[in-house]
This record gives C-alpha cells, structure tokens and sequence, in this order.
C-alpha cells in the first residue's frame, strides 16, 4: 500500500490546528495522542469518517461523532428584559472549581456540565434571552470538547498560520495572501518563480492553484528552502515532481553568466571519501584466499562494513550528483528568462530581490510584492521606475472585517486585525536596450501624474 | 493566447489590452487589417501587432506610444464591457480562496452578469474543472458565451439561461463550490444545496444589503450549512509620492547664525528626510492615500455543506 501522508487539520470551535501523521499499512495512526489547547485524545476513531465530521471528546479520550442534538426551543425560556438589577459579584455560579472537576472526572458529558452551570446560575434567568444565548455559547466552548476534521487548504492553512503563528510568515494576513494569488494569475500551467520565508506557506498556496500542472522554481536563503507548511497541504507526490529550488547566492552568477552548477569549494569531505572508497575496494578485492575459517568469519565481517561503508559513500555520491542535476534545471530554467511570474513574499527587503529576480520574468507577466511594511515598498517602486521595464505599479493593502450576523444582533466583529502587510505589483513589459538605468522607461505621459498642484508640493517619483 | 493559456506573440483573432499609462487601458480585438484609433495616434494591427511579442512597445501614428499586453482576468475585469455592475478583483481574490477554488474544481455561479467573476473562475478550475454559469437575462446569457469562445474558453463554462431561484444551476451533486450575486439569494440556497457534492462543498454568497445578508445567513442555518461567516473586504491603494514640507520660520534663539533647531545630520539616510535648510524644506518618501476611494462593496457569506 502506497505511503500516503494522512494530514488532518483539527477545528475546535473557532481555532484550526494542524497535525501530520503518516499511514504505514494499518498500524497508521493507532495509539497517536493529540494534545490540543487543553484537550487530549486519539485519532484512531476518526479514521474511515468522511472529512468534516464533527466528533466528541469522551472521557477515555476516544473520539465518537457527534450526534446532533435538537435545541429545546418548545420550552418558553425565562428570560429578563435588561440587566439594570444584575449585579457581577462574581458569585452568580454556585458551583465550585472542584465540583465542576468532579463533574469531569466522573465522565460526565460537555452538555450535562453546561446544563449543570446554568442551573446552578443564580443570574440566569435574569439575563436577556441574547445574554442567555451568549453565556451559553461561551459555557458550550469551553466544556464541550467538540471537534471538526477538515481537510487542509489555503484557506484553513493561511488562517490558522495568521492566527497562531504570524510571526512565521511574516505577519501575512490571508486575505494579502489571497490578494497576491489573484495579482499573480497564478493558475495551472504556468512557470512561476516563487522567493518567500513564510515557511512554506505561499509556495503551498501557489502549488495548490497550480494543481500540479507548470512549474515553480523556489528561490530560496540559505541553506535549503523551507516547506514546513507546504508538507501539510497534503499534495500527492507528483506534484513535487516540477517543483525546483535554487540558491538566492547563485543569482548573481547566473546573471552575470558565471554560474557552474560544480559546488564553489572542493568539500574535503569527498575527496576523503573517495580515496576511501578507493581503498575500502582494494580491501576487498584482496579478500580472497589465504584466510582460516575464524579469521574468514572477522574478515567476512570488515568487508561486509567495507561494503556498507561503500554503498553509504556512493550513496553519497549519487545525492550529490542529483542535487547538482537538479540545481543545473533549475538554472536552466531560470536562464531561459522567460517564467510567467514572480511571487515575493519575505523577510528581507524587497528591493534587491525584485530587481534580480524580474531579469527571469517574460514580458506582459504580472509579479506581487508582499512586505510587512510599507516603507521598503516604498523603495521598491522607486527603483523599479527608476529600472523600467515595468508598468501599473500598485502599491496597496487590503482592509478586512468579520461580521457576527444574528437577527436584531447584526454588527461587526468586536476584534479585528490591525494590518494584513503590504503590496506591490505590477506587470512587466519589453525592457528596452542600452538604458542608461535612470529616467523612466515611460514617456512623460506615462509617469504618475502630479494630480493637483498642492500646498504640499507633490513631486512625482 | 487564451485567458488560461499565455501565449508569446500577438496572433490574428486574439483579445489584447492596450496600456496607454497610468490606469488607462483598454481591450482590442486583433484582426488582420482593422486599425485601432487611440490619443497617440493610429494602431494598425496587421504591422503593429500580429506578430509582435506581447509586452512589446508599440508606436502609434501620432508619435505618442502604448504597450500591448496578455490579457488577464484581472485585466479584462478593469477592462470589460459592463452590462451590469460587476465584481472586482479585491472580493473576486478572496472569493477564490475561501471557496478553496484549483484546478479540477467544479464551479457553479450566479448571475453570470458581464461575465467578470466568471473569467477569473474559469482561469482557476482550468484546465479540468468546470463553471456552470445561470443568467436569467437572455441578452446577457448569449453575450457571455459569445465573449467565452472569443477569449478561448468555452470549454471550460456552460452558460444557462434561466432563473437560479427557480430552476437551480442546471445541475446536482457534483459542485465544489456555489457563488451567488443575486438579490434574493435565501431563495437559491436549497438550488445551491442540491447542486454541491454529497460529500459537501463550499458556499458564497454576495449581498451589498446587510438585510439581505441576514435572510441569507438564516436560509444557510435551515439548510444545515455550517462554519456560516460573513466578511467584507476593502483595498487601499497607496499613490508613492515624494513630499516636500517647508519647514517653518521660527526665528533665532541668540544673535548667531546656528540652525534653528532642526537636526540635519544624516542628509542621506535611505528613507529618512533630508533637509535642505536653505530651501527650508523637508523632502521625504510618502505613500499617500487616494482621495476618494471605494467604502463598500457588498457583505461576502462563506459556508460550508457537510455530509454529516
């Protein structure tokens, strides 16, 4: 049976968690405990269920699917009309800490607890029926262990990521993300190059609307790239097939036309392990006879290791050889020049970046910039003037609010993000020869115009 | 060329935009002797065009010059004929995500309206998913498929005239995803159910009215919808502009020549202001905010259908 990463992605009211659990035969995902925002449980039950259902935590930990219960609304609820004589003192809830713990621990169900709680409220049927609404949801979040598993996408990844770990992807809110994914037109088909540090994420959400079809080629600091987040979308295999990365320190070489895919620095480590290898087969060959029968057993010994030692040196070798195959496609790919877009979205500031890595866009393709300031992009769109080569430069941000929809209780959320990060995109045209790289490359008419003479004396950039 | 295939070079019979600068652009149907008449002067297809790479600089009669690009969907949705009051990138971006939209979804919209929405959906499903597409509007149906089979993508989109509310989307159980524009779109929500897969899908629904939202958002709830959430979205574009502020007179402190205070020791700091006290004003890079912007689109409702 094929080894398929089970990728499962973990709602519980409101919050989204990710866990990755790899299928080996049967014995997949038997005994693995999950320990989530105070809750602990296995998966073992939700195997076979259809994603999206919803289960519940029971006392032994196990998981059971959730039967749907039908709210009692035949009951005339008592209800208050305002809370003018509604006093928090802070001693409404008759029921202690350690009876609410007895409760638990004698396995008593989420929604007997509740029950429980709101009989032992002494303000509760005081309250307005909205406010009873409101207490009760809040009492259901936090006894009901109730949870969803839902199948990983951009949208369930990028929200969760923004909501607990922003500083991963540098502070990109899901819908920039979705913005940049538009601006880009990125779609199946194409050859996108992709350069982020949002640990995998983006490049996840332009492999998933690239379906598998095109290529990417990921720029990458550093050492390797980073695709802790792309691991959990759960793609199948095939479609790391045309996935490629290559070194943000060889950009330069590349362009300038010194670029050898041979490593920059002869690693001693090889050349030992070649004469080693050498060595080891000499042994080896010179095995043969002239042994007793207890000598023969130790020797048969040292050349089995020798033979190991070998097959884990060329194994060695052959690694290499593959990453150096493959860092010569990715060159090759980059150098033909001709990649239908371009996706930032970093740490680092984006002005060298853009300025490099557009040499490798075709002309008419769009490109986004993604930055968690303003300034920087600021910058960026000074320069790309200044370089030419590039049209409808817009710099934006996007502006969002959630909604609590309710009848008579209609109004935005109480919360909201402060700021999702920054944009620049633009889209590229035929960069003309023998440019002196100042002035722009438009025609006066053609630079943002100086709209209204102001006080403020704007000069256009 | 097609809306879901780049192509390299400007071929008779395609759909190209005409970028003539700043937010100014419109959309040319490529043909083998038609001229193209614009502020610069005079585009004649058969010699500046067919042939030309897109993204290539193009003189027109006049002397003034243009660039000729791919289209996109975005293009085209700044571009379109309006028959309707269309949707725009902004919502179209988030739309697409949160109906966790990829190639191979299946796709069912309505109204098609001027078909904005629709090209972006086409380019996201391709080259294996599918968009059924119901337009109540009979001349607004046939304009659809016409402007699908010139832009190379007719295969990808059933157009279908007919009221949404009454007699669905044409199908059911396959969809992954439902979008509805429409002004009642409680009505459609049981359409919208029946047309999703069994094993669940996506719903969105666009209302520019709160109230409507409201009948949605209860319409969702009776058809056991789940995850029911309801956002708006906004972009701010942001004009960069180099600012000069003058700095004011404040008089001298003590009879000598010394600076009035203002410290200038770092004149040409990347991104910091530079004064240049004898002109007495302070330059500095700025992106400043358009005047008058968009404030409200419509209320965008996401959920979800689930098996169980």
């Amino acid at each position: 049976m094929a080894r398929q990463p089970l990728l499962v992605s973990l709602k519980v009211k409101g919050f989204v968690k990710q866990e990755k659990m790899h299928k080996k035969k049967c014995l997949f995902v038997c005994f693995l405990k999950i320990i989530f925002e105070k809750q602990w449980f296995y998966l073992d039950n939700a195997i076979g269920h259809v994603y999206g259902t919803t289960f519940e935590v029971t006392s032994g930990g196990n998981l059971q699917p959730k039967q749907e219960v039908e709210e009692t609304s035949t009951e005339a609820k008592e209800a208050g009309t305002d809370n003018r004589n509604i006093v928090d003192d802070g001693k409404s809830q008759k029921l202690t800490h350690d009876d609410i713990k007895a409760l638990k621990d004698k396995g008593i169900k989420g929604q007997e607890i509740v029950q429980q709680l709101i009989e032992n409220s002494t303000t509760f049927r005081d309250k307005t029926e909205f406010a009873q609404d409101k207490y009760i949801k809040k009492k259901k979040k936090k006894y009901e262990a109730v949870i969803t598993i839902v199948k990983p996408s951009t949208r369930i990844l990028s929200t969760m990521y923004y909501a607990r770990e922003p500083g991963k992807i540098n502070h990109l809110r899901y819908d920039t993300l979705a913005q940049m994914l538009t601006l880009g037109n990125v779609h199946a088909g194409t050859k996108m190059i992709v350069m982020e540090t949002c640990a995998g994420l983006v490049l996840g959400a332009v492999m998933e609307r690239m379906g598998g079809y095109g290529s990417i080629v990921q720029m990458y600091p550093g050492g390797g790239p980073v695709r802790a987040a792309t691991s959990c979308f759960g793609f199948p295999r095939e479609f790391f097939d045309n996935l490629h990365e290559f070194p943000l320190s060889r950009v330069q070489s590349l362009l300038g036309g010194t670029f050898s895919a041979e490593p920059e620095e002869m690693p001693l480590l090889e050349e030992e392990s070649n004469g080693l290898s050498e060595e080891k087969q000499q042994e080896t060959e010179e095995e043969p006879a002239e042994i007793s029968p207890a000598e023969e057993q130790d020797t048969m010994d040292i050349s089995l290791n020798c033979l190991f030692c070998c097959s884990k040196v060329r194994d060695k070798q052959i690694k290499q050889w593959e990453r150096r195959k493959k860092l010569k496609e990715a060159a090759a790919l980059l150098g033909e020049k001709n990649a239908d877009g371009l996706i930032v979205a970093s740490k680092f500031h984006p002005t060298p970046l853009l300025l490099s890595l557009l040499e490798f866009v075709a002309p008419s393709r769009p490109f986004v910039v993604y930055c968690q300031y303003k300034e920087p992009l600021l910058d960026c769109y000074t320069k790309l003037r200044e370089r030419g080569g590039v049209i409808n430069l817009k710099l934006s941000e996007s502006w969002l609010r959630n909604y609590q929809v309710l009848p008579d209780r209609s109004h935005p959320k109480l919360s909201m993000s402060g700021g999702g990060g920054y944009l620049l995109s633009g889209i590229t045209v035929l960069l003309e020869q023998g440019r002196a790289g100042c002035g722009t490359s438009e025609p006066p008419k053609l630079e943002e115009p100086s709209s209204k003479r102001c006080k403020l004396q704007d000069l256009p950039c | 060329m097609s809306f879901v295939e780049y192509g390299d070079t400007i071929k008779d019979g395609d759909t190209a935009i005409v970028f003539l600068g700043h937010e100014s652009m419109f959309p040319v149907k490529v043909q083998h002797g038609t001229v193209t008449q614009t502020k610069y002067g005079v585009i004649r297809h058969s010699t500046d065009l067919i042939g030309k790479k897109y993204g290539s600089k193009v003189t027109c009669s006049k002397g003034g010059w243009v660039f000729i690009l791919h289209p996109t969907p975005e293009l085209w949705t700044m571009n379109l004929p309006h028959r309707t009051q269309i949707l725009y990138s902004t919502d179209i971006s988030i739309i697409t995500m949160m109906l966790e939209l990829k190639p191979g979804s299946i796709v069912c919209e309505s109204g098609t309206g001027s078909g904005s929405l629709s090209h972006a959906l086409i380019r996201t499903v391709a080259p294996t998913g599918h968009l059924y597409t119901v337009e109540f509007h009979q001349k607004r149906a046939e304009k659809a498929r016409e402007e699908f089979r010139e832009h190379g993508v007719e295969h990808l989109v059933t157009v279908t005239n007919q009221d949404v509310c009454k007699s669905g989307f044409g199908v059911s159980n396959i969809a992954d995803a439902v979008f509805l524009d429409i002004p009642s779109p409680w009505e459609a929500i049981g359409h919208a159910k029946s047309a999703l897969k069994a094993e669940g899908g996506r719903i969105c629904s666009f209302s520019p009215c709160i109230e409507q939202v409201q009948r949605t958002c209860l319409a969702m709830e009776e058809y056991g919808f789940t995850e029911i959430n309801t956002l708006e979205i906004l972009l701010r574009v942001y004009n960069v502009r180099t600012i000069s502020l003058q700095i004011p007179d404040l008089g001298k402190a003590a009879e000598d020549n010394s600076s009035t205070g203002f410290d200038s020791s770092n004149p040409s700091h990347q991104g910091s202001p530079c004064a240049n006290l004898q002109q007495g004003t302070v330059q500095f890079k700025s992106g400043v905010p358009l005047r008058e912007v968009v404030g409200h689109t419509g209320y965008l409702t996401f959920a979800t259908k689930n098996l169980v």
